[in-house]
């Protein structure tokens, strides 16, 4: 079970290391706790899968994938999974999520694909549509415009003890 | 413009990054150079926007509640009421998105009962209504994002 010192843990590594010769121990300095459990810790949290990836975390639009779409389909509810774990695996797929359906927004499975353009995204997604049956069911591509902000989650430490 | 030791930067440690003491200078020893390098530039790609950290990603709903929203709005108003959102220390993506539904942001906070009080909140501020979509799967394992500078 993850306890209080695991949270506040989290919260910090999802934030970012520090830039210095000894980042953990610099993080454990502002938690009370030593080097060695902070690493110790986040190897547990890793293994656990609560950290999906510790490194370095890229801007996509500066780095020139400048296309960025959210594509969002309606497949039936006993394809999902399979469809989803399927796109998945294709390499400029960044993203593959199920959400609930709305009344005026009756998509349930999400992916997000990065390109240097848009007709490269395009083409990505018709890749997709050949090789699996995603082209038989309703969708809509929407490609980003402005980044108005990204950065890692915060959460309120305050509330997180367990 | 990026040297082949902020490539390597950007490229080769987006996962395990090395749970050791002294993980920039294991880094600068895989590349052949000196953890002062490591570290200088690895802050010349912070600043310059290449990079937004050095940290984790953690699945959403671990910890913590979090839910994808998207609003529509009158693309005059668009501007004013992103900053309105971003300025929430609760929200940490937003972006413009060609559809009706137009912006598009992810809202997290430590329990679903101050989540929706950060959503209730966000729209009085901004007098629109939020389209709350939260994860039910996460099909996708993240190894990080390959890079091409072949076409950069």
């Amino acid at each position: 079970m993850l306890d209080a010192k695991d949270f506040a843990l989290l919260a910090q590594v999802a934030d970012g290391l520090p830039l210095c010769p000894r980042p953990y121990a610099q993080i454990g300095m502002e938690l009370g706790m030593d080097e060695a459990e902070v690493i110790t810790r986040l190897a547990a949290l890793k293994a656990q899968g609560l950290i999906k990836r510790l490194g370095v975390i890229v801007k996509h639009r500066p780095l020139g994938y400048r296309a960025n779409a959210m594509v969002v389909w309606d497949v039936p509810d006993d394809l999902i999974k399979e469809l989803g774990t399927y796109i998945s695996r294709f390499s400029f797929v960044n993203l593959c999520y199920q959400r609930p359906r709305q009344p005026e927004w009756p998509y349930n499975l999400y992916c997000m694909i990065h390109g240097k353009d848009r007709a490269t995204v395009l083409a990505q997604l018709e890749a997709l549509n050949e090789a699996s049956a995603l082209a038989d069911y309703d969708r809509q591509i929407l490609f980003s415009r402005r980044c108005f902000k990204q950065r890692g989650a915060v959460y309120q430490r305050t509330a997180m003890s367990s | 413009m990026l040297t082949d030791l902020h490539k390597h930067l950007l490229n080769d440690f987006q996962r395990d990054f090395p749970l050791s003491p002294t993980p920039y200078r294991d880094i600068a020893d895989t590349l052949g150079v000196t953890e002062a390098e490591v570290l200088a530039a690895l802050a010349e790609l912070n600043e310059q926007q290449y990079i937004s950290r050095i940290g984790a990603v953690i699945p959403p709903n671990h910890i913590g509640a979090s839910t994808l929203v998207a609003m529509a709005v009158p693309e005059a108003e668009l501007q004013t009421v992103a900053d309105q959102i971003s300025a929430f220390p609760e929200v940490n993506h937003n972006y413009e998105r060609e559809h009706r539904f137009n912006l598009w942001f992810v809202a997290v906070a430590a329990t679903a009962q101050q989540l929706q009080n950060v959503i209730e909140r966000i729209e009085q501020q901004t007098g629109y209504a939020a389209l709350q979509l939260p994860l039910v799967d996460d099909f996708y394992i993240d190894l990080g994002f390959k890079l091409d500078w072949q076409h950069a």
